[in-house]
């Protein structure tokens, strides 16, 4: 007795499946940039740009208020000192401004940081213009070293009446060399 | 590689002898049980990991283990539970049942099928031994979310290994079955004739081969993170762990409607039978399976409400996951309707069956209520979900599991179970899962959060009794341990071909012989 004969080759429908199996390997890796092109396109997540933008005039917009909230944070055990100037700012859309943050390294060893930029809600990002930000590069700390560092930035005056309110927050890395 | 080929290596006799016979096997029926039998093991190791986590929540306070060792239980249960146990048990089922459901005399590629089932035993217990590496295994929860899963000490390489091991052997069982089910099947046997279990196997691997592939991609991501400083989660760098998160669900929701369509298939098939009846609705079921498996691939984000999504986001994921609800409607009203005027008999695999339709849904319809977005803000990462999915994991896919182990268990061993313990065994197992995880509701609505070693005092009377529930549970798996070896022995009262009445309209294996013989369908049967 002899079995049936397969109807199709089964080395053909096997090599269609594996294609599909590397195909969907691949898949996943092409998410990553795709993730971003997403959040890019719909300001999802709030992900700031990490360059500069030109600063050009705008048009100020006396007629309203929009106060800015700076959060700051440390990830992990890195042990900066990290602080804002000042907490809160009131700005009128279109016009810019420049913010002091402050960073102590108390230990004996250089630090190496960099800072992480985000904006809530995530997708006021494209209102967001940064001309200078200390976000933009690493930043160095000298054994018991206090810096400032600044960013300037405007809210574009295109930013929707309903928002009253914008925070921005940043969160220092440690990438030292250990 | 040709069928005859590996057909004729061994034509007309029986098993090899001794241990090599199960090393070296192709035959379809030895593989289904290798991994069967390497499921029971492995949903009992899983088990001791629960009751460790219940015994350590029986009361308020730090009693047994640290909270360290807590965690990586939690987590060690659900990896071992998903892919050492549900899905190696579908896997067997798959490789006893399809061949014979079809009319093919052995699954397509018999040589494959023996290193995705070899695989397995490697990959567990690579797993288990993480436990005894410095620094402890894998605590961050089955998700594996960065960052807290990049602090696993030395676990953490093996832990993404197993998991790229167990994601090779499933794709290697799914290319297989999607192979023997578009080629093997007997003259007649149409893709609309084809029992409920083999379509929705089909589509069940098809969801694997789309997914388990991402996953290995996200866990190696993870492990470039970690040893070869790449940034694709780490924030430092550029990335975003969010990432992973939108990776870790678009294969995780897909995953678990893999650990639950094939147990659909198996309760279309106990139902019937057990009815006296034909299925319900056959077509509708197909195309329920079907659009059930394509929406599994766009409700991900329903598992991430709360980590900050657009309003539109929400929405959509809202709207899309309760959309899934109705292709599962139309499955269990489809099951009622057969069982409508059937003149329905009560052995023990329809008693499964009907706990399956009636506490599936249950877990169901508070998947709805989670599906809801700004009602899950309150349900999310409380023991509510921890409720829900074992609802649909436990009383679901283990119970369709064991409900077909009991109707197909003497088709394969030639021998009648021990009716008197099954019904002991379906009783307490019922009785005792609802007290451990129907409590669990009222917890997480109360606000106590999933994954915690201890908790506070007012959670301490609901916990104590889903302490015991799961301590019955567990110890009532013994009586089915129990009940499946007796058979395997051979000892009790032999089964008849058609094994239950009117069995063999219901499915060509009760066709055949009981015990089936190692051979079967050499000659294919005529299906009209
Ligand atoms: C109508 C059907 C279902 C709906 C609407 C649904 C909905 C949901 C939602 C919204 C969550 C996320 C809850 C949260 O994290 O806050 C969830 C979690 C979960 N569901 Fe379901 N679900 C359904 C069916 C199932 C099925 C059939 C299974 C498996 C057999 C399942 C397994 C799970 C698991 C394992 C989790 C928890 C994942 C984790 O965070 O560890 N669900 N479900
Ligand atoms: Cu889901």
């Amino acid at each position: 007795m002899s079995p049936v004969p397969p109807r199709r080759s089964n080395t053909k429908v096997l090599a269609y499946i594996v294609l599909v199996v590397i195909a969907m390997f691949g898949f996943g890796f092409a998410l990553v940039p795709l993730y971003d092109v997403f959040c890019e396109w719909t300001g999802l997540n709030g992900k700031v740009k990490t360059e500069a933008q030109a600063e050009t005039m705008l048009r100020v917009d006396q007629s309203r208020w929009v106060s800015v909230e700076f959060v700051t944070t440390v990830n992990g055990s890195m042990p900066l000192e990290f602080r804002a100037g000042v907490n809160k700012i009131k700005v009128h859309p279109g016009e810019y401004q420049t913010v002091a943050f402050y960073g102590r390294n108390p230990t004996e060893k250089p630090l190496i940081g960099r800072a992480i930029p985000s904006i809530a809600p995530g997708w006021t990002t494209q209102f967001l213009k940064k001309s200078e930000c200390f976000c933009f590069n690493e930043q160095r700390f000298e054994p018991h070293q206090e810096r400032e560092m600044v960013v300037r930035f405007a809210i574009d005056p295109e930013l929707p009446e309903t928002v009253g309110d914008v925070s921005l927050s940043y969160t220092f890395f440690d990438i030292s060399p250990p | 590689m040709s069928v005859s080929a590996i057909h004729d290596d061994h034509h007309d006799h029986g098993p090899a002898k001794g241990l090599m016979r199960w090393v070296t096997t192709t035959n379809h029926k030895d593989i289904g049980t290798l991994y069967m039998v390497t499921s029971l093991i492995m949903f009992m190791v899983g088990g001791a990991m629960a009751l460790v986590i219940r015994a350590e929540l029986f009361e308020p306070g730090m009693q047994f283990v640290d909270p360290m060792f807590y965690n990586s239980m939690t987590t060690l249960h659900a990896l071992i539970m998903v892919f050492g146990a549900v899905m190696p048990a579908f896997a067997g089922l798959a490789n006893w049942m399809i061949p014979m459901m079809i009319g093919s005399p052995d699954m397509a590629l018999p040589r494959l099928n023996n290193w995705s089932f070899w695989l397995l035993p490697f990959a567990v217990l690579m797993l288990m031994s993480t436990l005894f590496m410095e620094g402890g295994a894998a605590a961050a929860g089955w998700t594996l979310y960065p960052p807290l899963v990049l602090q696993t000490g030395a676990a953490f390489p093996f832990t993404i290994f197993t998991i790229h091991i167990l994601g090779v052997s499933s794709i290697l069982a799914a290319i297989n079955i999607i192979v023997t089910i578009l080629n093997m099947r007997a003259p007649g046997m149409t893709l609309m004739k084809m029992p409920l279990f083999v379509w929705t196997w089909l589509i069940t691997a098809f969801l694997l081969i789309a997914i388990m592939p991402v996953f290995a991609g996200a866990v190696t991501m993870l492990l470039t993170d970690k040893f070869f400083g790449t940034s694709f989660f780490n924030a430092a760098g550029g990335g975003d762990p969010v990432l992973y998160q939108h990776l870790f669900w678009f294969f995780g929701h897909p995953e678990v409607y893999v650990l639950i369509l094939p147990s659909f298939g198996i309760v279309s098939q106990i139902i019937p039978t057990f009815s006296r009846k034909r299925l319900f609705g056959y077509s509708s079921m197909v195309y329920a399976t079907a659009s059930i498996g394509f929406l599994s691939f766009i409700v991900w984000g329903h598992h991430q409400y709360t980590v900050g999504m657009p309003i539109e986001g929400e929405l959509y994921f809202t709207y899309a996951t309760m959309l899934i609800a109705v292709p599962t409607g139309v499955k269990v009203f489809n099951w009622i309707s057969t069982m409508w005027r059937g003149a329905i008999t009560f052995e023990s695999p329809m008693l499964w069956a009907i706990a399956f339709v009636v506490l599936f849904t249950l877990g169901g319809f508070t998947g709805l209520m989670m599906s809801i977005s700004p009602a899950d803000l309150q349900y999310h990462d409380t023991y509510f979900i921890v409720a829900h999915f074992h609802y649909v994991l436990v009383s679901g896919a283990v119970f369709a599991i064991i409900g077909g182990v009991y109707y197909w268990l003497p088709k394969w061993t030639g021998r009648m179970y021990d009716e008197r313990l099954a019904q002991l065994h379906f009783w307490l197992t019922t009785l005792s899962v609802n007290l451990c995880f129907f409590p669990q509701h009222f917890l997480g609505l109360a606000g106590m959060p999933r994954r915690i070693p201890d908790y506070a005092l007012q959670f301490a009377e609901f916990n104590a009794w889903s302490s015991v529930g799961g301590f019955i549970f567990g110890f009532s798996q013994l009586i089915f341990c129990y009940i499946v070896i007796r058979c395997m022995r051979r000892q009790g009262e032999h089964a008849s071909d058609e094994v239950w009445e009117g069995a063999g309209e219901h499915g060509l294996e009760f066709t055949l012989p009981s015990p089936a013989p190692y051979h079967t369908w050499e000659t294919p049967p005529n299906v009209h």
